[in-house]
């Protein structure tokens, strides 16, 4: 079968599918296991069951997630060799080091520790069970560190040198790949979003049970908790998202060109709204702008010159030889927009859900509730807002609980199309990193079946997911109310039932 | 001894670990269908390995990672040249964390079964597809000048590997068993000793010739006297377990793979992928490694963690030392679900 498709395409097509894949798990395990580790430690310190309840609720959606987010990333340790391993043999000597890191240091920690949360509640002291989930907590962020250096590393190569007799990259500075601003600036975005994903799918399904008025001690605690780290972490996102923007206009001129669709340079350079335009001509039909904002982003000023698309493709040229080094720039320009936008309505939604929900402080007395209903959404002091308002402000809270997922992808899509076509930024291209053994058929048929156990998983963990969410935090036990106080359990009693088997 | 020859000695160790705690995990998956008589039975197999499992996999995480840093062109070739068995087993992995994770999440018996169903297929495969493939690396397959697997798939799936197949397969079904009868109690336990002594026969015909194949291909010394230690050891696991010494039949069959493991790699050395095309055109320790400087920083990384990472993994064996047995299992808090879940509120949904 003759195929009309450059020999990359297929193992680009099968890496993005992959990874976003993986990556709808990812931010969700990070900010779950520290939100649940946060609820079971006010647990330990309070002995209140609402936290306890808490726990073992968000603790049991986190597991349903984690389970995916393991296995997806099963197949990322090994799929670079599989379809790049001319890649490999190139970059291997530097980006096999943060890989092997990942899972020496951070992959045990997170499985061997989850192991004994999940296990471990009539087997370990409250204490030392609470640990576990902190130990689980610092393994996904630990593993996140080491994965988004080696990424970072790919966008922005520092630390080696090539070495022509052996015609490979050599790392020379491993430091220096752990600590470049790339790595530092990409882990403080992704851990910030991480964050945001997690307070957003924590507030939608709180008030998914406020709306209903059920569970209502729990929820409002679990929507207090969401909607502080929705802010917070919204705020940092942006905050991470603008440092993050500066250092890719200084490393990537052509990704932040191609992010606002400017061809041309421009001084002061404006911010795009809206733009349609024609990408082989290279300009645009339609742009809406807001003047100097483009270099105030860039430089913090709002006159300095931005580079356009063109300029900087001339530049390569010019450097690197005959070719086209533009990316995709509807997705790259899309991808940008989606990103913030989808982020920033979950900030946005964050930010006024603490103020309507906020307690004592300006609040008439008659608007606060006790812990047993759910609270009011006060406009102002003395006014409440109305009840058609209060439902919809919960409904949409709900609804846009996966706003920031599709956030998380678009950024990433960006991040990854934007850098083509170079798989290494600079120094080696996406064309000459694919395994050359490799048949199409083969890869075709691993596309195949990863994309159709994938989309059966997705199904799967999503039905798990609402039936769970649904059920809401079950009642407590004795049992769970009153842990052992020995490590391996209570000997007393040989015929204790387990607190959790599979 | 050069960083690279310590770094072919810390990747056998990274996949003895594997083989040794995977090894059992694959047995007791492929035990739910030939041991347990019910779904009970199944569970409380399911169970002695559930709060282990996943730390047990990260081995071969850290194996694959660890080659990648060390070993550039040996993951290249290895991964991108045995790509569809590959595939099949990632398959198996995925499909297999997931059933665990997943089974008792519904209380519908079909869907249990089903998972059980998942749990059985995909830990019997790769349990084979692993002896295959280490069969292939051990025997040499055909690399060209460029370091590029050549060969087609069928050209794995020849005699020598196949029996690698087996081997990996019985030895890790044995293993497990023995496994089952130290971390259950009651019947279950009784049958998993005498399923054991069967197992463990079959695994010594299947392993023995194959062990003896790879010696009389490529052994030498040092490589006979790991095959001695593994009939040696695979025999003690045999006595230790007819006479119902759990703990020692377990040390016994887990020493039998490492040893097994260790030949492999002594009889590969210094080959890490030995070409069948032309000797020149093998792989070897030197001109696949990375750079001394990357072995450096690899060396320190492992030598503080791999200790720390044993310390903490036997520290969780310790903690879930507790027999199990059907009356141990908890009711599964499944919303939703009848029976003996009734004590728990159903929520209006």
């Amino acid at each position: 079968m003759e195929l009309a498709l450059a020999p990359e395409t297929l193992a680009r097509w099968q890496f993005g599918i992959t990874t976003v894949y993986h990556f709808l798990f990812v931010p969700l395990t990070i900010s779950l296991a520290a939100l649940v580790a946060g609820l079971e430690t006010a647990w330990v310190r309070t002995a209140k069951q609402k936290y306890l309840k808490a726990t073992k609720f968000w603790g049991k959606l986190f597991l349903i997630n984690i389970a995916m987010g393991v296995v997806t990333g099963i197949v990322q340790e090994f799929q670079f060799g599989m379809n790049w391993s001319d890649y490999s043999r190139f970059v291997g000597d530097i980006f096999g080091a943060p890989l092997a890191f990942e899972a020496l240091i951070a992959f045990f920690f997170e499985s061997t520790f989850i192991g004994l949360w999940i296990f471990g509640w009539d087997k370990l002291p409250k204490k030392i069970h609470c640990l576990c989930i902190w130990m689980v907590s610092i393994g996904t962020i630990l593993s996140a560190y080491f994965i988004l250096a080696a990424n970072s590393w790919m966008q922005h190569p520092v630390g080696y040198r090539y070495n022509a007799h052996t015609g490979r990259a050599e790392l020379t500075d491993f430091l220096k790949v752990l600590t470049q601003d790339t790595t530092l600036v990409v882990a403080f975005h992704t851990l910030t979003a991480a964050f945001l994903t997690g307070a957003a799918f924590m507030v939608g399904i709180s008030a998914y049970h406020l709306m209903r008025k059920k569970h209502i001690k729990v929820m409002r605690t679990s929507l207090r908790l969401g909607l502080v780290t929705l802010v917070i972490a919204g705020l940092l996102t942006a905050i991470s998202g603008d440092e993050l923007g500066k250092v890719m206009f200084k490393q990537q001129p052509m990704k932040m060109a191609a992010a606002e669709a400017l061809w041309d340079k421009e001084e002061p350079a404006p911010f795009s709204v809206f733009a349609y335009g024609d990408v082989e001509k290279g300009h645009n039909t339609v742009a809406i702008e807001v003047p100097g904002l483009l270099s105030f982003l860039a430089h913090s000023d709002f006159s300095s010159p931005v580079p356009g698309i063109n300029d900087v493709n001339k530049a390569e040229q010019q450097k690197f030889g005959p070719g086209d080094y533009r990316p995709n720039i509807p997705v790259a320009y899309w991808g940008f927009r989606w990103m913030i936008g989808f982020g920033m309505s979950s900030f946005a939604l964050g930010l006024a859900g603490l103020w309507l929900t906020r307690k004592k402080f300006w609040l008439a007395p008659g608007l606060r509730t006790g812990d047993e209903e759910p609270p009011r959404l006060a406009l102002t002091k003395n006014k409440e807002l109305g009840p058609r308002l209060s439902k919809w402000y919960w409904s949409l809270a709900f609804v846009t609980l996966g706003f920031p997922l599709i956030a998380n992808s678009w950024g990433w899509v960006f991040t990854e199309m934007g850098r083509q076509p170079w798989a290494v930024y600079g120094v080696l291209r996406t064309s000459d990193a694919v395994s050359p053994g490799v048949s199409q058929g083969e890869v075709i048929t691993s596309m195949a079946v990863f994309t159709a156990l994938y989309a059966i998983l997705a199904v799967v963990e999503v039905r798990l997911l609402v039936k769970y969410v649904k059920a809401g935090p079950q009642e407590l036990t004795d049992s769970d109310l009153n842990p052992p106080t020995r490590i391996g359990g209570d000997p007393a009693d040989a015929d204790r039932p387990m607190a959790f088997s599979y | 001894m050069q960083l690279h020859d310590i770094w072919f000695v810390l990747i056998a160790f990274l996949w003895t670990g594997y083989f040794f705690l995977e090894g059992f995990d694959f047995g007791i998956g492929v035990l739910t269908k030939l041991l347990a008589r019910d779904r009970s039975e199944k569970r409380v197999l399911i169970n002695t390995i559930g709060p282990v499992w996943d730390g047990n996999e990260v081995w071969l995480l850290s194996a694959a990672g660890a080659t990648f840093a060390a070993f550039p062109d040996w993951y290249a070739t290895l991964f991108s040249g045995f790509y569809l068995p590959l595939l099949l087993i990632l398959v198996c992995l995925i499909v297999r964390g997931v059933a665990f994770e997943y089974r008792a999440k519904r209380a519908e018996e079909s869907w249990q079964r089903n998972w059980e169903t998942a749990i059985f297929w995909t830990s019997l495969l790769p349990a084979v597809l692993w002896g295959i493939a280490f069969g292939n690396i051990v025997h040499g397959v055909k690399i060209d000048a460029h370091k590029e697997y050549v060969g087609g798939v069928l050209d794995l799936l020849n005699p020598y590997a196949i029996l690698g197949g087996l081997t990996t397969l019985t030895l890790f079904t044995f293993h497990g068993a023995v496994f089952a009868s130290l971390k259950t109690v009651g019947d279950i336990r009784e049958r998993a000793r005498r399923m054991a002594t069967v197992l463990g026969l079959l695994a010594a015909v299947v392993a023995v010739s194959f062990l003896a194949w790879t010696q009389a291909d490529k052994g030498d010394g040092t490589s006979l006297i790991a095959m001695t230690v593994a009939v040696v050891a695979l025999v003690a696991a045999l006595v230790a377990n007819r006479f119902g010494r759990e703990g020692w039949a377990f040390a016994f069959s887990g020493i039998t793979i490492a040893a097994a493991v260790a030949m492999l790699f002594l009889t590969l050395f210094p080959n890490v992928m030995p070409s069948t095309l032309h000797e020149s055109w093998s792989l070897t320790v030197t001109n696949a490694s990375s750079s001394p400087y990357t072995l450096k920083i690899m060396t320190w990384c492992a030598g503080i963690a791999a200790p720390i990472v044993m310390l903490y993994q036997g520290w969780t064996y310790w903690v879930f030392r507790k027999r199990i047995g059907t009356q141990h299992l908890a009711d599964a808090h499944v919303p939703g679900a009848t029976g003996a879940d009734t004590h728990t509120p159903t929520p209006a949904s």
